[in-house]
């Protein structure tokens, strides 16, 4: 057998008193993809960085072809052969395809070698059927191109072994099976991949072997991943055994919820284009479609961050009119943003006043302008503990915790208040499957008792398993709308490529 | 060989030891520049130190000094919060000193008269703070920019009013009439300048603390600064906050020019301030943006100022060190804040 593409030996690494890697091995061989598991914070990450350069080890070793080598940063890590695709890609969005990749490769006498660059993206293009127009400016690529180029950008400056972390959670159904096909032929012409996932479906098609990492230890190894269920991976991930929450029937009342001929402008995203939807006290209401289709404006107009041009909108019975944030609160819509670190947290400051921001002019945290700290920290603390927010305590920068706590403490904020109506955007993004199964039984739980939920998501077994309704957005339309019953992934999936249209009452 | 490594989280502790740190490494660095001047390092920070903090004179000259940077220092701290960057704070400080000198002169009871100077010291101050603030708002221009150049507009509209209708008439000098004698404010200790404007400032200090820390308006400047996006979609007026910021900043400022015209000068003239509108953001800085720490940040830079003038004449080192030493404490408080961000971590030599 020949020698591993890289192995890492005995990798430890403790940030203070957490040790977020202890005596991890690992190694990949060429033409082998191996899937990293783990939930948020087993040390994925840091293992990652580790290998790539942005952290130092405290113990342990990294060998690439079997020779020990030091990698004190990005630029050791590319010249061992190691190529990193991030989740937030690393692109200049003016500049084009071919100029992205020539970014730092030095060129002839001080002049870019763009004949040279073209020659090389070709050959890419045409060895692991990776092609982009070098011409294009990097702002009109999708995000799923933007993937691409960024996979090719490793592979043009030599990558062996390509890590990418979490490269699905951005991409449609469509695209996903896209880059796979890349993967596997990159895989078949000797190039070893790490796969970071928490989807354990793609997991499992995937990849070779999987290494289970649980508090920054191995927890396991799994050898044949396409022969091993899902169940015995969660298990793996989590330590106990995973079983997915029971849908109870229930009887909607009265429309919580209404939107009639809503249209935007002077939006970032596709704007909406006469959208009418309605939501039913005890109901969830998917919204999937392809990231891009108008979503975005959607979460905005619905939780007040942007009024639309045209249009009418109620909450529980009452004309919106202002659509200010504030306003919508008050009519009682509690709402979780699709970016929980930028629109919904203030990551600088303690987690208690992310927690009261919404409501802190309210007499529960202030009276006359003055705020009252000890309620504050008490309803923090109390949240804390209900929603078992893992955490030092309530004055802790909110920064410092993980994605699924992040999203509980948001849930906790919302949910305080018995809002009549909530709007979720990828409720789960990014989240492990305990955190994930967390977040979906308290969607339930408001939905037996009243509450009407909208769910944008773009994972489709997520939306089939919560909703009671799915409709899809395509172009700023709602393309159809289906009980989802009736619905499955591959209707679904057609219908969210704008063919197929199921016109239904919404 | 070292490298810098991300940190998770900031110990409670550097918001002492960064400023100080700051400060040691300003009086090392400025050490050479006295070595070149020719005297004694020891000796010259001496001379420093018990002109400026050696005597109860001494102290209250520090103090008197200390005022008008604790109030800019205030505005700019509280401003910054809220990230309304506000380099405006030595203009917002003449317009306060104009508009009181302009009360100070009309003839009534001596405390009526120093509270109107107040109210319209800080009113100046707020106007001349909302034009950054309002052009922000509405039109997205740089604040920073805005409010720097403001300072020159407002420092040349004093200046033809003391060359122009303010001129005396007897001596030909550019400076304003004086403020009626009724207006000047009581001096709280026999044989020093230690005015009541001083007191003001000292308590102005706890007083911003508690906006920031205990007040919903404290709380929206807070959120508004660190992350206007989720302030906006928590219910934040995020304007209205920065609009709301702007003026307390402005008022603040424009104090620091009450108290030189009402405590120190009892007139305007061009040079009534000597960048203590500027000094504030270092003391600001220092102070980590703390209200609480905008107290010792300014007694520390006055320090410094009277000390240097006492030290120059001592030891013949010019008392441009004293600007030298605040440019200096400026910088090395932005590479100490460095450390609240990453750590330094020792790697072994690479392979």
């Amino acid at each position: 057998m020949s020698a591993p593409l890289i192995e890492m030996r005995g990798i430890t690494k403790s940030f203070g008193a957490v040790k977020a890697n202890e005596a991890v091995d690992l190694s990949v061989a060429p033409g082998e993809i191996l899937g990293l598991l783990g939930e948020n914070g087993a040390g994925k990450t840091t293992l990652m960085n580790v290998l790539f350069g942005a952290y130092a080890p405290d113990a342990g070793e990294i060998l690439v072809e079997g020779r020990p080598v030091a990698i004190h940063n990005s630029a050791d890590a590319l010249a061992a052969g190691i190529g990193m695709v991030h989740q937030h890609f690393h692109l200049a969005p003016r500049l084009t395809v071919l100029e992205n990749l020539l970014i730092g490769i030095p060129g002839k006498s001080g002049r870019i070698d763009r004949a040279r660059g073209l020659a090389r993206l070709n050959e890419i293009g045409r060895q692991y059927g990776l092609s982009l127009d070098p011409n294009l400016p990097v702002s009109a690529l999708s995000v799923g191109e933007q993937q691409r180029l960024e996979i090719i950008k490793a592979l043009f400056r030599g990558a062996k072994l390509l890590i990418l972390d979490e490269p699905t959670a951005v991409l449609a159904p469509s695209e996903v099976d896209g880059l796979f096909a890349a993967l596997r032929s990159m895989a078949t012409q000797g190039l070893g991949i790490i796969f970071i996932s928490h989807k354990l479906n793609e997991v499992r098609a995937l990849t070779h072997r999987c290494v289970v990492l649980r508090h920054g230890k191995v927890a396991g190894r799994v050898d044949h991943p396409a022969q091993t269920t899902s169940a015995e991976m969660a298990k793996l991930m989590c330590g106990h055994e995973i079983v997915p929450p029971t849908k109870e029937a229930s009887s909607p009342g009265a429309a919580v919820l209404t939107l009639d001929g809503i249209s935007t402008s002077g939006h970032a995203g596709t704007p909406l284009r006469d959208v009418s939807l309605s939501v039913r006290s005890g109901e969830i209401l998917g919204i999937a479609g392809v990231s891009g289709n108008g979503q975005r404006a959607l979460a905005d107009v619905i939780s007040g961050m942007l009024p639309p041009r045209a249009g009418a909108m109620t909450i529980a019975g009452k004309a919106v009119a202002r659509f200010s944030p504030r306003e919508l609160q008050a009519l009682g819509l509690g709402r979780i943003p699709e970016d929980r670190m930028t629109t919904g947290l203030v990551t600088n400051l303690p987690l208690a006043d992310s927690m009261v921001l919404p409501r802190i002019g309210t007499e529960a945290f202030s009276r006359k302008g003055l705020l009252n700290p000890a309620a504050i920290r008490a309803f923090a603390e109390e949240q804390i503990k209900a929603y078992d927010i893992r955490c030092p305590g309530p004055m802790v920068r909110a920064g410092a915790l993980s994605g699924g706590n992040l999203q509980k403490a948001l849930l906790a904020r919302e949910l305080a208040f018995d809002p009549k109506v909530l709007i979720v955007s990828q409720p789960t993004r990014g989240l492990d499957i305990g955190a994930a199964r967390f977040i979906h039984e308290k969607f339930l739980a408001m939905r037996a008792k009243g509450c009407g939920i909208i769910v944008i998501g773009e994972d489709l077994e997520e939306l089939l398993m919560l909703s009671d309704r799915i409709a899809v957005m395509y172009e700023g339309r709602i393309a159809g709308t289906l009980p989802s019953a009736d619905a499955t992934v591959a209707r679904l999936g057609l219908m969210m490529t704008g063919a197929g249209h199921t016109e239904e009452a919404a | 060989m070292f490298r810098l490594e991300a940190r998770t989280s900031t110990p409670a502790w550097f918001n002492l030891a960064l400023p100080l740190l700051a400060i040691a490494a300003t009086l090392v660095l400025c050490s050479g520049l006295i070595a070149i001047a020719g005297a004694g390092v020891v000796d010259a920070y001496g001379v420093m130190l018990s002109a400026s903090l050696g005597d109860s004179y001494a102290i209250t000259e520090t103090l008197v000094r200390a005022a008008p940077m604790i109030f800019t220092g205030l505005a700019v701290a509280i401003a910054f919060r809220a990230k309304f960057w506000n380099i405006g704070a030595e203009g917002q400080l003449l317009a306060g000193a104009v508009a009181s000198c302009f009360v100070g002169a009309i003839p009534m009871p001596g405390y009526l008269a120093m509270l109107l100077m107040a109210l319209a010291g800080a009113a100046a101050g707020a106007l001349v703070a909302l034009v950054p603030a309002t052009l922000r708002v509405k039109f997205k221009v740089d604040d920073v920019v805005s409010s720097l150049l403001l300072n020159s507009v407002i420092y040349y509209a004093l200046m033809a009013l003391i060359e122009g209708p303010w001129k005396d008439s007897f001596s030909g000098y550019p400076i304003s009439p004086p403020i009626e004698d009724s207006a000047n404010f009581p001096v709280l200790m026999e044989g020093t300048r230690l005015h009541l404007g001083v007191i003001v400032a000292l308590i102005a200090a706890p007083l911003c603390w508690f906006l920031i820390a205990r007040t919903t308006l404290g709380f929206r400047i807070r959120v508004t600064g660190e992350n206007p996006e989720a302030a906006r979609y928590g219910g934040i007026n995020v304007q209205r906050v920065l609009l709301s910021t702007a003026l307390l900043s402005g008022a603040l400022a424009g104090l620091a020019g009450v108290g030189e015209v009402g405590g120190v000068h009892f007139q305007v003239m061009s040079d009534i301030s000597p960048g203590y509108g500027y000094s504030g953001i270092v003391v600001a800085m220092l102070a980590r943006l703390n209200p609480l720490g905008v107290v010792p940040a300014a007694i520390f830079l006055a320090a410094v100022m009277t000390g240097a003038e006492a030290m120059s004449r001592a030891t013949g080192v010019p008392a441009f060190l004293s600007d030298v030493i605040q440019g200096t404490a400026l910088l090395a408080m932005l590479v100490a804040l460095l450390f609240t961000a990453y750590r330094i971590r020792r790697v072994g030599a690479p392979a």
